[in-house]
């Protein structure tokens, strides 16, 4: 009970509802009930740990090879005189992955900003050329290095699949970069770049949540970060209270959904062996 | 058979073949290719868009054929655009079906946004698009993730552990084994995700076991895709042998007999520098040290 505000929060919002409910709760779809709760559920653990964090309590963050190798990449580009290549998939913002890889882009600008090494990011939509020049510009600005950014540094490619791959095939060719991070959401394209990468000799790190992808970068990359690892990617590198507040949240929430999990087999197994208790399933489908 | 589909035999054989030259190095013909794919395809995207997506579902809505009154604003607007392109805004509104949505101006006003950013003094408003599709996909997919991926889940890992009415063991059919497989690797597998706490004791052994499910999966998933991209090569060489024929006139030996032989000249030439290079460079070889 150490956040207050929290708790009281939580009991007015409970307390308003009871009322809504003993008051017919009209226009409250029941059949979705489970989907409120489970909403309010998440949202609640993940602010919790955040405000937990923000109030200076500390969480530890079990050490990831991947991330630690992103500052050894950056660091042998700048050893090498050579350019780091950064693939953020070839997927527009409104995908998850294609976010995170851009959020992730900043924290390898702010190192190439301090390293002073030249940094490629070639990209396969309009949007997302916008959004990592702001995110490289914010960077090298943060960095005291303004004089270091261009925009040429995030250019565009093409939309298309394979001739982005073709593209940023060439681009490592002729550059020949020391570092290949490919951070973003991949198609059947993984392979090529992925291939290209290692032919050159490069250090490759890759991280996706495309569940058919990771194996050809675990095959092919020196460091993959898989799934989830890849989203708390950005907490790791930065180091934000809130950032880890809610990298621990959602470890809670895993908890939580590996409970359910464990209750709900019991549950259907005792049911369905001995007709006591009743069918978990149908309480969590959504009509 | 026609000229024009026997040029584009070539050409296809070409390009294809150029795209395989880069498993020898890369070289002239597979740096056409590239640059002839990128270029061709950033042109004819930008352009499929526009006539498939831009003109018929935004000023379609905006302007439709429909409601076209000469006297209003809206088309009066419409006709000024109508004297600089007919072609994208032709004579009585853009008859593509649908009704007359003014709220279509919000996107309208967000593209025109993103486009400012080539205005330096004005390229923070393009934040604002970035901020509406980000901010409109993360609140539209949270309901979906977690109803398919959460909840999903769940209700699929919730099965009966002690079902006797199923086999023991089966691979291919639900079985005992089977559900406890599925109960097994989820738990673990989430473990395998658990960030803030050291991975050691029965938690470390858990995400073990968590990791070697993973492997497995995408060991397996590997195996179906390399599958599915041997059909995809199986596919260019169809492609490759029919140019082959007579009536293409022996495309794809041809092409192939330039690539090969411009590509081995090359490397003949290269070497034969390389030989006399080093002698011709003796004199500089200390400033090279």
């Amino acid at each position: 009970m150490k956040d207050r505000n929290f708790w009281f929060v939580i009991a007015s919002i409970t307390v308003v509802f009871l009322v809504y409910w003993l008051l017919g709760h009209p226009y409250f779809v029941t059949e979705r009930f489970i989907m409120l709760f489970s909403i309010v559920t998440l949202s609640a653990t993940l602010l919790y740990y955040i405000r937990a964090a923000e109030r200076g309590e500390e969480f530890y963050l079990r050490p990831i090879p991947a991330l630690k190798a992103v500052e050894e990449a950056v660091g042998r580009s700048t050893e090498m005189g050579r350019p780091i290549l950064y693939v953020p998939g070839i997927q527009d913002m409104d995908q998850v992955e294609t976010v995170a890889g851009v959020v992730v882009l900043g924290h390898v600008a702010k190192m190439t900003a301090r390293y002073e090494t030249s940094l490629n990011v070639p990209v396969s939509r309009s949007i997302v050329m916008k959004a990592a020049r702001e995110s490289c510009r914010e960077a090298y600005m943060v960095e005291g290095r303004p004089d270091m950014f261009n925009e040429d540094m995030v250019h565009y490619l093409t939309d298309d699949q394979f001739a982005y791959a073709a593209g940023v095939n060439g681009i490592m060719l002729r550059e020949k970069p020391a570092a290949c991070m490919y951070m973003g959401k991949f198609y059947a394209e993984s392979l090529i770049l992925a291939e290209t990468g290692n032919s050159i000799g490069a250090i490759q790190i890759a991280g996706t949540a495309s569940q058919a992808q990771i194996p050809f970068f675990v095959t092919a990359c020196d460091y993959t970060l898989i799934g989830e690892e890849f989203f708390a990617a950005s907490a790791y590198l930065s180091q934000k209270p809130e950032l880890i507040g809610g990298v621990k949240g959602q470890d809670m929430i895993k908890l939580v959904v590996i409970s359910v999990i464990v209750i709900s087999a019991i549950i259907m197994t005792v049911y369905e062996s001995t007709g006591i208790g009743f069918n978990i399933i149908k309480y969590l489908t959504i009509r | 058979m026609e000229f024009s589909t026997i040029l584009g035999a070539w050409v296809a054989a070409f390009l294809t073949i150029g795209i395989f030259s880069y498993l020898y190095k890369d070289n002239p013909f597979y740096k056409a290719a590239e640059h002839l794919f990128v270029g061709v395809s950033a042109g004819y995207l930008l352009s499929l868009g526009f006539w498939t997506q831009l003109q018929p579902n935004l000023f379609g809505r905006l302007f439709p054929a429909k409601h076209y009154d000469p006297d209003t604003i809206t088309y009066t607007i419409y006709n000024v655009l109508s004297f600089f392109s007919s072609s994208i805004f032709p004579e009585g509104g853009i008859d593509k079906g649908h009704d007359q949505h003014l709220t279509y101006l919000i996107p309208l006003a967000l593209g025109v946004m993103m486009l400012l950013s080539l205005i330096p003094r004005f390229s923070w408003m393009a934040r604002w698009g970035i901020a509406y599709v980000v901010g409109m996909a993360a609140g539209l997919k949270a309901y979906g993730y977690l109803n398919s991926n959460v909840l999903g889940q769940i209700k699929g890992t919730a099965v009966n552990l002690l079902d006797f009415s199923l086999p023991v063991f089966s691979l291919s059919s639900p079985s005992i084994f089977n559900n406890i497989i599925i109960f097994v690797g989820t738990i673990c597998g989430l473990l395998y995700f658990y960030f803030s706490k050291e991975h050691k004791g029965l938690l470390g052994k858990a995400s073990k076991i968590g990791i070697y499910f993973l492997m497995i999966s995408f060991g397996a998933s590997f195996g179906f895709a390399v599958m599915g991209r041997i059909s995809l090569l199986i596919g260019r060489f169809t492609d490759l042998i029919k140019y082959s024929g007579s009536e293409y006139n022996y495309a794809t030996f041809w092409v192939l007999f330039i690539i090969v032989g411009a590509l081995g000249y090359a490397a003949y030439k290269e070497e034969d520098r390389g030989v006399i290079a080093p002698i011709d460079n003796l004199g500089s070889s200390t400033e090279e040290e």
